[in-house]
Order: structure tokens, then C-alpha cells, then sequence
């Protein structure tokens, strides 16, 4: 009997890349339902957008690329960039800057890089810093908190879909009404006003760690991050990492000097911290790989993060920490590898 | 005596595989009868193919002789039964996946009348321990694990180092194969006796047997076997079950917490690695005088009826063995020689079964399917690498053909156990990239020394030319000097003749 012939190994891994990045969208529906819960429908709108746009760019490229685009459409990676920037953009964003950031994110950030696996950086981190250089105004457009006690106009579905269609309230709404300043906005300007941390705390926006909203929210990514991590699709060196380079510099200082310093909790749950530690910073391509060179790719991003927001002029680091270590992934990557077996010392012993 | 759980090394990575041996290790091991041809290759072991010592027509007999070692490293071939010799041909072998290699056609009589018993049985007390080497070379025994390397070598390697530990491999940590866990079971008192014998051969005082803690069963067999033989100098082991822990310089490790050094070899850091399977080979031969002419092969896979263990003669065909076993079933698409991380993929079952011959796959097609994606450096591969490489950053480099970045990030120290293709999401071929980036270094390597010989014959010849050169200069020189010397009265005479020429005018 003859038999066609193959390479060894004869098995290969149950696991695929399409089934991963589905999980992870997955692990992402409880904090976006939160999301929508208290800001409002804008979320969906911009998911919608921004999933149109990476979609459609990836599909355009590809084809351009004269490669098939369904191959990259159905790894789901395209999906990710496009939830991410939605959680790192405010409920009320006309289409046209998410547009933007989505197209950056896809056709310039990753394909331009040679698509997916090649890109240096994370898609949607250098989409959204695109967006906070084009449209710096637009990423100011928080809307407070839905919370029973705290007394603002809310937007109707209507009204919040004509904003992302159109970039305008009704006339009857001004924005000092429905908009509010992030915890993190407050924070920084309450701080360079000379007051301490308790006063600025006294605003209810701040809720009880990092902001009304957003310690929930943040709560629902540390479960689907938690979720990743039983599941094996992430590590976790860098969310350890993350959080190690943020909340230590943070508690040191919180305990040197408890008036001017933001609390480790409110650094924790405040901004997009949870997001980048468990969704973000751990997307594979742009991170170092081996464990050790993980730990010190979160780490640096965490020590970063806490400078931005303790000493720079953006509220929030995460981008930028996120795209600074991105660049120094060829270098941890050189520094971190792993000895060898039978290079160690044991193995040379007789030398 | 039972089964002892020591301090062990650890092993980087490595894997929990579905083992898949409960449907082959249900039944004892049967033996598949003589069949009417036997295909015996003059290679089946790591070194020089065996040089045939008998001519077409002769008649042989069950464990005659019918190939020496052709060099220095070689295992000789016996006859597995007795027949006539109808045939020295090309034949499908399994070491050329398929591709035919010389082989010795047997056509077998049926008898099986076995060939005189000249050596006189063996005790420890009246052989030396180099006598006992000579002997183990006759019985064609080589390395049972699937390396197949000549035991009596292998030996002798290792008596010249300063050797401590003799450690059997019982281990057989790749999924489906059970042969040497039916084999412990089976014959545990052969096992231990051969290592008995290994020990005196090597002249050492330790001996670990180490088995999986997946075979109960055979732990137990050879705890009793121990027990019996009450020979405190051999310890058995018992390890986790994660492969590649049967790799040789894995079980090392696991065993001793020594790592065998890049290149080298575990007799480097004292220890010499002998399959259960050998041991006992070993000692059929030294003691009852039987020379390997048959071995346990465990026939399985989802591309086979009925799943076993079954002992046949070297040179029965594959499809003879699985005709045995119950036959293919349908759909099989892919016949593997060994193991489904390491195994060999056949073209044809005509191939004989051969002393390497551990396991008899058939698999469908259906068992392996998945789309190549590009990498996401997950990292995965890197964590599951039982000798931590980054197989993933060898990938890029074995994609740019990068022979300096492959040799700095440890290709040649890849054991091809197949880990990381086992957990890439991406389902890239990794290992079999990774086997033709090291064909690729080792033609750069051969080639460089190619060039380098050239160059070498370029300069003695140029060198050789140039002392022609100077030597045929030297020995102008020297006849000049001799006219000039001679100048003065040459010339005289010459005037003088003239003289004489024109007075005689």
C-alpha cells in the first residue's frame, strides 16, 4: 500500500490564532457593556465606526497587497484595534476622528509594517495618538457619569448618534452641560492648583478609587483579563509588570507624601490602566517575548505611565508608554534571552 | 521494592501529551508469525552499512551471520530465520522513508532451525569486562531506542571517560508507543539483568532504571524484578510524565540535574543512556545466546484497527505486521516508522520492520489540518522548548537564511522534538523549517571546507610551482657559473681549433 509522505511532527496545536483573538473580544463584552451602561450608547457608535473602517481599510489593503483578504479579516485582529480604540475614545466622538484613528491603526501602523505579526507597533495605540495630535479637542468630550446623584442632562440614543454623525449637540445642549473632566483631568489640574488629594476626592465624580464609571468598568477588564489568563491566551508577566512599574513608584509616594500623591487605587482604577495592562500592552506582536523580556516590557510601561501622569501634561500615559516600550522590543528582546541548555555553567563545567 | 521518587532536575517547557497507549498496551504482546520473505538492510544502525558474507542461494539458519560491520562503526546482521538467501537488492527501506537501500532477501523455509550455539554461557565471575565488550559486538545490538546507535561502541566510548552512572531508559514519552512499557512489563528480570551486565561491561556501581509514572504497571514489574535480584547498586526511578523527557540528554538532566554541554555527550558529564529494550537484547544474547533478530513494535494510531504490541522478526514487512494486527482501516492517509512528534513518514509499507523499528503508525488524514497564519510572537514555543530556544526568533532567521543569527540563537542545538509546533497558534511548520535551516548550515559548513581544501591544493601547488621555479633558476645559475668558470680556456680553445683549421688550409 503506498502512502503520501510528510514532515514530522504529525500533530499540531488545537490552539489557533482566530479562536485566541476571539476570546479576547470576548473577554472584552462585560467591561464594554459597563461602558455603555455609564456613558452612554456613543461606545456602540464608535465601535460600529471603528470596526467599519479597520475592517474595510484591512480589506482594502490586503487587496491591494494582492494577498486574500479574508485570510487577515478572519484572524479577528483587525476587530481588536477597532474595540480598543473605542474604550480609549469618549462616548461622544464624531465618525470622522474615530475614522481616522482606525484607518491609522490598520493601514499605515500595521499593514504599512507588513501586516499582521511584522508591526512594530500596536495598531491602536498609534491610531489613537494620531487622534490626540489631529483632533486634541474631541478627546475632551467626556460625559459625566450615569449615576443617580449626580445631577447632568444625559443625551438620548438620537441625540448621542447625531453627535457621531455630525459633530454637533442639539441647540438646546451646550457642552459645558453634558460634559464633565476625567478623574484623571481633575486630578492633575486639582493638584497643579495647590489642593490635596482629599479636596480633589471630595468632587462625587471621583467615586471611590480611579472615578464614578470607571472603577467599574475597570473592574469588568480586570475580570476578562483574569479570564485570559485561566485561559492561557495571555501571561501574566506584563499585567504583573504593568501594575508592579505603576503602584510601586505610586504607594512609595503615596506614603512619603500622601497630600500630593494619588492613591495606588486611584492610580490602579483611574484611566486606562486595567485596559493597557490586560488588553493593550499584551498584544504578542508588539511585545518582547520571552517571559523575563515581558516583565521588563511591563514594568517600563508602568514606570512611564506613572511619570505621564505624575509629571507630564497628558492626564493619561498609556499610549504613549505603550509605543515607547514597542520601541525598545528589539532590545529587550536581545538582552532577555534565555541561556542555552548545555550553555549554562553546569554544562561547561568540565571547561 | 518499590518505585522510589528522588530529587530530580527539572526540565524546561516540555509538554503533557495525550498518551493514546491504553488500546496497544490492553494485551500481552503477540508474536507475528515467520513470514514467507525476510528483507534484511545491511543498514540499520548509525555508522557503516554491514558488508554481506553470504552469496545468493546460500542456505542460512535462524541467528547465522549474514553481514560483518563494514568499518570501524557497525553492527554485524543476523538471519531471523532460517531460509535461503534469493536476493542482495535495493529494497524500501524505513531510514529513507521508503526509498530503497541494499537489503539481503531471505525466502524463508519455514523451519526455523537456529544456527549451533558455539559460546558457553555467561557469569560474571570469568569474563572480562573487554571480553564481554567482543561479545556484545557479535550479537548485532545496537541502540533500541531509535537512535540505533551500535551498542559494543557505544560501550566502548564510554569505558575510555570517567563514567559514574548507567542510566536506563525506560521513559518512552512520546504518545502512542508502549513497546518498551509491554516490554518492562513483560520481561522486567531481563531488563534488570541486562543492565546487570551493562554494569560489568562499563566496570560502573550505578545504574538507574528511570520509567514514566504513566506505566504503573512496569514500575511495579521491575520493582519486583529488583526486588528478586536484590542488588542494592541499581535504583529505580520514577519520573514525571512530560515529553521529551525520553530524550537522551533530557532524561540526563532529569535524572543527575547535569546538563550535557552543547555538542558533547552525556559520557562527557559521567553517564552512559541504554534503552530498557537494549538490556534486554543484551542480555539474550550474552545469556542465552539469541542475537537480535526480533523486536517488540507497538502498532497503532487512528489509521489501525486493532491496536497492539506485537513481536516480529527483523525483516518482516510493515504490511505484513499490520495484515497481522487486523489491517488499516479506512481513509488512513499517512504510515509513520516511529513516534507522532519525531516519527519517519513512509511512501510504501513494503519497508521491512528493522532494529530501529519502535512503533508502526497509521494515521488519517483529517488528524493534522490547520491553516499557516504569520507569527504573533506569542511566545508559546519558546515556553514549551525543552532546551530553551526562541523558536520563534529562529523561525525569522531560518526565513532570511540568516547562517550567523542561526548558529547565535542555538539552531544546531535543536532536538527536533516537535514542542513547538505543538503549540504554535499559527500552526507554522516550525520543526520542519528548523531541519532544512541545519541541512542549509551544514552545506555552508561543507562547502566552506570544500573551499578550503581547494585553497589549500591552489597554494601547495603554487608553492610547489615556485620551488621549480627556483630550483631550475639555481641550476641556470650554477651552469652559467660553470661557463663563466670555464670561460677563459673554452674560448682559448676555441681559438685554438680555429687556429689549427685555418694552418691546416
Amino acid at each position: 500500500m503506498e502512502f503520501s509522505r510528510r514532515q514530522s511532527p504529525y500533530w499540531s496545536a488545537r490552539v489557533a490564532v482566530p479562536g485566541m483573538m476571539l476570546q479576547v473580544l470576548l473577554a472584552l463584552v462585560p467591561a464594554a457593556i459597563a461602558h455603555v451602561w455609564f456613558f452612554g450608547p456613543g461606545f456602540i457608535f464608535n465601535l460600529l465606526v471603528a470596526a467599519s473602517f479597520a475592517v474595510g481599510g484591512e480589506y482594502l489593503v490586503m487587496t491591494l497587497r494582492k494577498r486574500p483578504p479574508e485570510v487577515a479579516l478572519s484572524d479577528y485582529t483587525a476587530l481588536i484595534t477597532a474595540a480598543l480604540l473605542a474604550f480609549a475614545l469618549p462616548s461622544l466622538t464624531p465618525w470622522w476622528v474615530t475614522a481616522t484613528g482606525a484607518l491609522f491603526a490598520i493601514v499605515v501602523a500595521k499593514h504599512l509594517y507588513g501586516g499582521l505579526g511584522y508591526n512594530i507597533f500596536n495598531p491602536a495605540m498609534a491610531g489613537y495618538v494620531v487622534i490626540l495630535v489631529a483632533f486634541p479637542v474631541h478627546l475632551n468630550l467626556w460625559i459625566a457619569p450615569r449615576m443617580g446623584d449626580i445631577d447632568y442632562q444625559y443625551l438620548t440614543v438620537l441625540q448621542t448618534l447625531q453627535f457621531t454623525l455630525t459633530g454637533s449637540l442639539p441647540e438646546s445642549l451646550g457642552f459645558d452641560a453634558i460634559s464633565r473632566a476625567t478623574p484623571l483631568d481633575l486630578m492633575k489640574s486639582g493638584l497643579n492648583n495647590m489642593r490635596t488629594v482629599t479636596e480633589i476626592h471630595a468632587n462625587p465624580i471621583m467615586g471611590d478609587f480611579g472615578g464614578r464609571g470607571w472603577e467599574w468598568i475597570g473592574n469588568f477588564l480586570a475580570i476578562g483579563g483574569f479570564w485570559l489568563l485561566i485561559k492561557k491566551i495571555i501571561r501574566w508577566h506584563i499585567p504583573v509588570g504593568v501594575g508592579a512599574g505603576l503602584l510601586i513608584p505610586a504607594s512609595i509616594m503615596y506614603l512619603l507624601a500622601p497630600g500630593t500623591s494619588p492613591s495606588p487605587g486611584f492610580h490602579l482604577f483611574g484611566g486606562a490602566t486595567l485596559l493597557c495592562a490586560f488588553f493593550i500592552a499584551t498584544d504578542p506582536v508588539s511585545a518582547a517575548t520571552s517571559p523575563k523580556g515581558r516583565l521588563v516590557f511591563g514594568v517600563g510601561i508602568g514606570l512611564i505611565i506613572y511619570c505621564i501622569r505624575t509629571w507630564g501634561s497628558y492626564a493619561d500615559g498609556v499610549a504613549f508608554a505603550v509605543l515607547i516600550m514597542n520601541m525598545a522590543v528589539p532590545a529587550i528582546d536581545y538582552l532577555t534571552r534565555p541561556t542555552i541548555v548545555g550553555h549554562g555553567k553546569s554544562g561547561h563545567a568540565d571547561e | 521494592m518499590t518505585a522510589a521518587t528522588y530529587d530530580l532536575g527539572k526540565l524546561h517547557g516540555g509538554l503533557r501529551l495525550p498518551g493514546h497507549k491504553g488500546a496497544s498496551t490492553a494485551a500481552p504482546i503477540r508474536d507475528v508469525p515467520i513470514p514467507a520473505q525476510l528483507i534484511l538492510p545491511i543498514t540499520q544502525h548509525v555508522g557503516d552499512p554491514a558488508q554481506p558474507v553470504v552469496s545468493i542461494g546460500e542456505h542460512v539458519l535462524r541467528g547465522q551471520l549474514v553481514a560483518d560491520p563494514g568499518g570501524a562503526l557497525g553492527a554485524p546482521v543476523h538471519a531471523s530465520s532460517s531460509g535461503t538467501v534469493i536476493a542482495i537488492e535495493p529494497w524500501p527501506v524505513t531510514h529513507r522513508h521508503g526509498d530503497p537501500a541494499p537489503c539481503i532477501v531471505i525466502e524463508c523455509d519455514g523451519d526455523d532451525r537456529p544456527v549451533a550455539r558455539t559460546d558457553a554461557p555467561w557469569h560474571a565471575a570469568d569474563i572480562t569486562s573487554e571480553a564481554l565488550l567482543s561479545q556484545i559486538l557479535r550479537g548485532g545490538i545496537v541502540g533500541l531506542g531509535g537512535a540505533v546507535f551500535p551498542t559494543a561502541q557505544k560501550l566502548m566510548q564510554a569505558r575510555s571517560g570517567n563514567l559514574e552512572f548507567l542510566i536506563l531508559n525506560g521513559v518512552e514519552c512520546e504518545p502512542y508507543i508502549s513497546c518498551d512499557d509491554m516490554l518492562m512489563r513483560e520481561r522486567a528480570a531481563e531488563v534488570v539483568g541486562g543492565a546487570q551486565i551493562l554494569m560489568h561491561a562499563l566496570q560502573i556501581a550505578t545504574c538507574f532504571v528511570v520509567v514514566e509514572s504513566d506505566k504503573p504497571e512496569a514500575l511495579e514489574r521491575l520493582g519486583e524484578a529488583l526486588g528478586d535480584l536484590s542488588d542494592q547498586r541499581i535504583v529505580l526511578k520514577q519520573i514525571p510524565t512530560i515529553y521529551p523527557s525520553g530524550g537522551e540528554d533530557q532524561l540526563v538532566q532529569l535524572v543527575t540535574n547535569r546538563e550535557v554541554p552543547s555538542g558533547g555527550l552525556p559520557t562527557d558529564i559521567g553517564c552512559l543512556v541504554q534503552n530498557v529494550g537494549t538490556a534486554a537484547a543484551v542480555y539474550d544474547w550474552v545469556i542465552n545466546g539469541a542475537p537480535l533478530i526480533s523486536r517488540v513494535t507497538t502498532v497503532a494510531g487512528d489509521g489501525i484497527v486493532n491496536p497492539m504490541n506485537v513481536r516480529a522478526r527483523i525483516g518482516t514487512t510493515v504490511a505484513d505486521v499490520v495484515d497481522f494486527t487486523g489491517g488499516y482501516a479506512e481513509y488512513t492517509e499517512h504510515l509513520i516508522i516511529g513516534g507522532p512528534l519525531t516519527g519517519k513518514s513512509m511512501s510504501t509499507d513494503r519497508v521491512p520492520l528493522v532494529k530501529a523499528t519502535n512503533s508502526i503508525l497509521a494515521v488519517l488524514k483529517s488528524s493534522f489540518e490547520g491553516r499557516q497564519l504569520p507569527c504573533i510572537r506569542c511566545g508559546d514555543c519558546a515556553a514549551a522548548c525543552p532546551v530553551q530556544l526562541l523558536p520563534q526568533q529562529l523561525f525569522w532567521h531560518a526565513c532570511a537564511d540568516n547562517e550567523a543569527k542561526l548558529r547565535d540563537f542555538g539552531l544546531t542545538d535543536c532536538i527536533e522534538c516537535g514542542c513547538c509546533d505543538l503549540v504554535c497558534p499559527s500552526h507554522i511548520p516550525l520543526t520542519a523549517n528548523f531541519r532544512i535551516a541545519k541541512g542549509r548550515i551544514q552545506e555552508l559548513a561543507d562547502e566552506k571546507a570544500r573551499a578550503e581544501r581547494a585553497r589549500r591544493r591552489f597554494e601547495a601547488r603554487n608553492h610547489r610551482l615556485e620551488q621549480e621555479k627556483l630550483q631550475r633558476d639555481n641550476e641556470l645559475m650554477q651552469q652559467k657559473e660553470a661557463a663563466k668558470r670555464a670561460g677563459p680556456a673554452a674560448i682559448a680553445e676555441i681559438l685554438k681549433r680555429k687556429q689549427q683549421e685555418q694552418e691546416d688550409d
